[in-house]
């Protein structure tokens, strides 16, 4: 049976139906559709003001492969420039290879790359370097921890290096939803309270981040990124079957397989959330080491690398926090790929 | 449940509760389409251990809610609290022990009193109640559909009887799923009230839940230990597949994920402890709003920019025809709702029975309406009460056009 005409132009026969309306599109309407509604987003939501130099995280996927390519067609509009931020946190025979993408992106649209390493930025400390750390800690390794706050603070450098004023991800939909059943899962009020908006205004020094891609469902990312036939990067991560955020994801798919809907309505919930004062997260300070936005007196990236320095990866993940306070051994950044076996009796955690 | 709080009013326990309880029982077999013998057979049971057990007891079937009035989806005003003698009782439900899924009853036993009938329901009102879940297209909505009617059943036996407090059985395992579930339902803004210790947004009577502590396991082995009698019925998504609805998917995913890392449960119930029952910050404080036609939750469908506002809006094109709640595809912007809710009321020229209803319902209420292709075997309470906040919203527009009419007669008449 030949396929409708496209329910927009009704000239050309439709190629595909929208995954949330069952709307039947050809191509073209669907692609100007797609970048009509995160044009949407952009301007109701004040997130990219005119002038703004943008730095774009870019990791080779097809999220931030499809967030560049529509903000490139939308910049005349918008009155913006982009610069394309790439992370290379060490992960070997994966991150090389995206790099790679990443780099055949910027050729052909012709915008400027940076590229910041985690071992130039974070005293030698790549992510394998770091899974083999945590590695015997028994539990799961909590790479993705580390490799989450790092990333972020990365690209907040990387984004200052090229003279930034605000910083875009290619977080989509989904992406919202997995994160709010994870930290439910996890009880990770803070983060709850924290989360839900259309990104987070800069405060006390950090650069505004925000997530242009927010409503657009992964499977019409996967879509444009088809109907536009951009090169994208797209294996997993080596690391990433250890996440707990893969147990989110497998419960989002089931849930979206038995309501269409459920990732729009996760995202609702999100944004409603109500918590108590006592589990908002204070408000933050400056990290006494580096000076970034903290909510204690160590940033998280900070705290992080003290743990991963003196040989207790696990120092600054969960709660308690202890031993935080104690001062490290001083001005000892260097490398040290496994710290000293445990003269000291390791904490419980 | 019942067990405790017969064990809390005897007279040997060192702290003795002070309240009169009665219970209440809701025989469902309408729903769930069992036989009628079957639901005989599962009343008399339940009918014995009431009686053994010796409080007052009420048994309603499901089929009544055809006969409510449409006051059960107002909140009235809290009573002051009477300063003589006990204060008045609390309805108990019974907890499910016999497999682990165990299903949630609510006991309505009928006393001989006047205000109930005693009797059967007719065979009408069970093919009505039939024809109105077998309507629903899918488990999830017909789960929470039953659950509607069953909260405004046995809301409106507490406000006859005159009990102010209504006791649920959640336990603790129950309720971090029924968190996770509302959240994915799109009921975030009400966790506090559907999984916190007391619900008090139908005004005059306060659904408490002082089991909420106690893990599925903690109750099984307790029923064990004193050998509790319990009643097994099937429910509604008994012998469905896991993935029929959100609810099972829930249920056998926060279990699944419990064998693995045993804290889940726990730490998601101690998440909900940190709910708190307020708008979020930025949302206009003081005015309450408009309530949601069937939970009674203050309307979380805002007019501000949310991000799902406008998501909203592009995913409910639907290729038939969708009742205007949010409308147009961003080129095309038609008549007034921009999607920003504005001037509904304009679109009340096209007189949609559906639409009036729709948008007197929560978020998550209303996508569980998307699942009910027409409202005509909704019991009637619903539809009048409908009917009457739309009717007093017109008015209450109108009221802003109309000149007063002072004391003397030559007062211009109303214009509208």
């Amino acid at each position: 049976m030949p396929a409708p005409q496209c329910a927009s132009c009704r000239k050309a026969r439709a190629a595909l139906r929208r995954p949330r309306s069952g709307q039947a599109l050809c191509g073209t309407c669907f692609c100007a559709a797609f970048e009509a509604e995160v044009l949407h987003t952009v301007v109701a939501g004040r997130l990219l003001p005119p002038g703004a130099v943008v730095a774009v995280g870019a990791s080779g996927g097809k999220d931030s492969t499809v967030l560049a390519h529509v903000l490139r067609e939308l910049a005349p509009r918008l009155a913006i420039s982009l610069h394309l931020v790439a992370v290379d946190e060490g992960i070997g025979g994966y991150r090389d290879a995206a790099l790679a993408a990443v780099r055949r992106q910027a050729a052909r649209w012709e915008l400027p790359l940076t590229v910041v390493a985690y071992a130039e930025l974070f005293g030698g400390w790549t992510m394998d370097a770091v899974a083999r750390s945590t590695a015997g800690s028994g539990r799961s390794r909590s790479c993705c921890t580390f490799c989450g706050v790092l990333r972020r603070r990365a690209l907040e450098e990387g984004a200052r290096r090229v003279g930034a004023t605000h910083v875009v991800t290619g977080h989509n939909a989904d992406d919202m939803a997995e994160t709010v059943l994870m930290n439910f899962l996890r009880g990770d009020a803070g983060r709850l309270a924290r989360g839900g908006g259309l990104g987070s205004p800069g405060e006390g020094g950090a650069l505004p981040r925000c997530r242009p891609l927010q409503l657009a469902s992964q499977k019409e990312v996967v879509l444009y990124a088809h109907f536009r036939r951009l090169d994208y990067f797209s294996e997993e991560c080596v690391y990433a079957p250890e996440a707990f955020r893969g147990h989110a994801r497998e419960l989002l798919k089931l849930l979206e397989a038995a309501r269409p809907s459920a990732v729009l309505d996760l995202v609702h919930s999100a944004e409603r959330l109500a918590l108590a004062p006592a589990a908002r997260p204070p408000p933050p300070g400056a990290c006494s080491r580096c000076g970034a936005l903290a909510s204690r007196a160590l940033c998280q990236a900070c705290a992080l690398l003290d743990g991963l320095n003196r040989g207790r990866p696990r120092l600054a993940i969960g709660k308690g926090r202890r031993g935080l306070d104690e001062e490290g051994p001083p001005g000892r950044r260097g490398p040290q790929p496994s710290g000293p076996p445990a003269s000291e009796p390791i904490p419980g955690f | 449940m019942l067990w405790q709080v017969l064990e809390g009013l005897s007279r040997d326990s060192a702290k003795r509760l002070r309240f009169v309880p009665g219970v209440v029982y809701a025989d469902e077999g309408a729903a769930c389409g069992q036989s009628p013998e079957d639901r005989a057979k599962t009343v008399a049971e339940a009918k014995l251990v009431l009686q053994s057990v010796g409080f007052p007891w009420h048994i309603v079937a499901l089929e009544e809610v055809f006969s409510l009035p449409p006051s059960v989806l107002r909140c009235s005003a809290r009573e002051p609290v009477g300063t003589e003698g006990a204060y008045k009782a609390a309805v108990d439900s019974f907890l499910q022990q016999q497999h682990a899924l165990g299903e949630e009853q609510q006991s309505l036993p009928c006393p001989p009193r006047p205000p109930i009938r005693a009797g059967p329901p007719t065979a009408g009102q069970t093919e009505a109640l039939s024809t109105l879940f077998s309507s629903v297209e899918t488990l999830t909505a017909k789960e929470e559909l039953l659950r509607t009617l069953r909260t405004h059943l046995i809301l409106h036996v507490a406000r006859t009887h005159g009990y102010s407090k209504v006791m649920m059985g959640d336990s603790c395992t129950r309720l971090a799923i029924k968190l996770m579930t509302s959240l994915a339902l799109g009921r975030g803004a009400f966790l506090a009230w559907d999984t916190g210790f007391s619900d008090e947004r139908h005004g005059d009577v306060v659904v408490v839940r002082p089991m909420r502590e106690h893990t599925l396991k903690e109750v099984a082995f307790y029923n064990r230990l004193f050998a509790v009698p319990s009643v097994f019925t099937p429910a509604v998504d008994t012998k469905a597949p896991e993935k029929a609805s959100i609810h099972r998917l829930m249920e056998a995913f926060i279990l699944r994920l419990q064998a693995q890392f045993p804290s889940t449960v726990s730490t998601v119930y101690r998440t909900s402890e940190k709910l708190v029952k307020a708008p979020r910050d930025g949302c206009a404080a003081g005015t309450p709003g408009p309530r949601c036609l069937l939970c009674m939750c203050v309307l979380d469908v805002d007019t501000a920019d949310s991000a799902t506002a406008f998501g909203a809006q592009t995913s409910s094109q639907l290729p038939q025809t969708q009742p205007p709640v949010a409308q147009a595809e961003a080129p095309t912007v038609s008549c007034c709702c921009t999607g920003m809710g504005g001037a509904r009321h304009c679109c009340r020229t096209e007189e949609d029975p559906r639409a009036r209803v729709i948008e007197q319902l929560c978020y998550g209420c209303r996508v569980n309406m998307k699942d009910l292709p027409s409202l005509d075997p909704l019991p009637p309470y619903i539809l009048a009460e409908a009917q009457l906040r739309s009717q007093r919203a017109e008015a209450e527009q109108i009221q802003e056009y109309l000149l007063e009419d002072r004391e003397d007669e030559d007062a211009r008449p109303g214009e509208s």
